[in-house]
């Protein structure tokens, strides 16, 4: 058998501690570092990655909401408003009532003065053209009340006139 | 393209330079023959000294020292430099018969025959190569965990070397290790493969730099393959679960397949070998294939030279372009063989932790 193919013992002796020494030694103090920093860093980025999205997502969520109380106060504002209208619309509407009603009644008070006003005149002036009436009266009878007979006869006649016309 | 043209034209103009030392070559040494089979299981063998270049016949090597145990049982260490300073390479007994059924290990005459010594633990050529693989990983691997120490999980990403080791090893790590022994075992053995892979990938490198430090043909040799399949054994079987083992001996198959005549548990026993088995020669016989070709190639430039000037030229020039295209080729082998490596061992174990995860799907077998 040509020697290539047989193993050299000494050779095989070195390499089975060589490759103890170098298997042992990187197993300790080698790979398994590389490989768990490499793992942990993996994991890190993982859940640096899901924390953005989450933080994102409540960002997304944050602005939402802004948005649903910018709508909402918006809503508020124009109800506010159209209340506000409504509510002044209402109270002109209630004032021009009052001030109808008011006008309507001074108009009455008015005229009703005006009336008893007119009346009081009237019964004034009817008193008055009755006293001159009288006076008249008075004068054209003293001047007539010579011939006495006659004179009562006809006055209360004319005083029976008056009052059953009164 | 302009940087491809101008490195071809490089590479001629390289080759025009190397002409007349291929001619030198010939007229010096026109007696010497080239016997390829030797440079080739030369380079690609071990050896007690690090042959570097050879000048006027004169060999540059780094000695290495030579740790044997004798035939009665007794230590003798000394460096391989011995063997050159005495005259006749004899040093306390010890010699390396350059040819043989012992060519190139340590031997020693016990009463009157040639014999190997009882015990050769020297570091070897590739001894020396698989601790420098050794350093080089540690320094590595170690040295970039080290950067992790005062890190925190939300500190930034390594970058620069540091950060293409770690990018290189979860490579590793999520697509061979997890993918083929699945999410819920996979942790245990990933440190095991991811030495295993580097080990071959880094041999495989360094294999491939022609002088000292690289050059040893070490996952080409079967010895290393031989220890990396044995881990390989140990982590699937010594980790199988109790399907596992059922599969092997009471697999499911029609019952008169191994009640009288146990042929299928016969066949998954062998199987559990053959495994590994297959493992261990694929590594080695294509990294020792790759060297050997690419050494070949090597050899083609020499023997040509010495034929003539005319001849050389031509066949050097095809000769150049192939090593640069095996090398090139290399290369890619060196990955994939780690590769290949890795996700089979990481596919065995997988599927001794088999029903568990047998409704996810069972793992292809590459």
């Amino acid at each position: 058998m040509p020697s290539f193919l047989t193993p050299d013992p000494g050779l095989l002796f070195w390499m089975l501690i060589a490759f103890l020494v170098v298997f042992i030694l990187l197993a300790k103090f080698g790979f398994p570092i590389i490989t768990d920093m490499v793992e942990k860093r993996k994991q890190f980025i993982d859940e640096s990655l899901s924390s953005a999205r989450m933080a994102n997502e409540k960002l997304a969520n944050i602005k939402n909401e802004c948005q649903e109380l910018l709508q909402q106060a918006q809503q508020r504002q124009s109800q506010i408003l159209k209340e506000a209208t409504q509510t002044s619309n209402q109270i002109i509407a209630e004032a021009r009532v009052k001030a109808q009603e008011e006008a309507a009644r001074i108009v009455e008070d008015a005229r009703r003065q005006i009336q008893a006003e007119t009346e009081k005149a009237q019964r004034d002036i009817s008193n008055q053209v009755a006293d001159l009436s009288i006076q008249i009266a008075s004068k054209i009878l003293s001047r007539e009340l010579q011939k006495e007979d006659e004179q009562t006869k006809w006055i209360n006649q004319i005083l029976n006139q008056i009052t059953e016309k009164k | 393209m302009n940087f491809l043209s101008k490195n071809i034209f490089r590479a001629i103009a390289m080759f025009l330079l190397m002409l007349p030392l291929c001619a030198a070559a010939n007229e010096t040494q026109e007696e010497a023959k080239i016997d390829v089979q030797e440079i080739v299981m030369g380079h690609t063998g071990d050896g007690h000294d690090w042959h570097i270049t050879t000048v006027n016949g004169h060999h540059i090597s780094i000695p290495l020292p030579v740790i044997v145990m004798d035939n009665g049982g007794k230590w003798h260490c000394f460096s391989s430099a011995q063997f050159h300073h005495s005259p006749d390479g004899i040093y306390q007994g010890f010699y390396i018969p350059s040819e043989g059924e012992n060519s190139g290990k340590v031997c020693e005459v016990v009463n009157g025959t040639e014999q190997t010594v009882k015990l050769d633990i020297s570091l070897t050529k590739n001894v020396v190569q698989l601790w420098i693989i050794v350093l080089l990983m540690l320094f590595i691997f170690i040295g970039c965990a080290r950067w992790y120490r005062r890190k925190t999980a939300d500190s930034d990403a390594p970058k620069g070397f540091v950060g293409f080791i770690e990018m290189f090893v979860m490579m590793v790590n999520d697509d061979i290790i997890k993918a083929c022994i699945g999410e819920k075992h996979y942790k245990r053995f990933s440190p095991y493969l991811l030495t295993a892979f580097f080990f071959i990938f880094l041999s495989n490198l360094i294999g491939l730099i022609p002088i000292f430090p690289g050059g040893a043909n070490l996952t080409g040799n079967l010895a290393i393959t031989l220890v990396l399949a044995m881990f390989t054994f140990f982590a699937i079987n010594l980790f199988g679960n109790k399907e596992y083992w059922l599969d092997i001996f009471w697999p499911k198959v029609p019952t008169w397949l191994k009640v009288p005549v146990p042929m299928m548990p016969v066949i998954e026993l062998f199987g559990i070998f053959t495994k590994p088995f297959a493992l261990m020669v694929r590594l080695f016989a294509n990294i020792f294939a790759g060297h050997a070709i690419v050494l070949s190639l090597t050899c083609v430039i020499f023997i040509s030279c010495q034929i003539g000037a005319a001849i050389g030229a031509g066949l050097s020039s095809v000769s150049v372009v192939m090593m640069i295209f095996m090398d090139c080729l290399e290369l890619l082998v060196a990955f994939i063989q780690a590769y290949v490596f890795t996700m089979l061992s990481a596919v065995f174990i997988g599927l001794a932790h088999h029903e568990e995860h047998e409704e996810e799907g069972t793992p292809a077998i590459g």
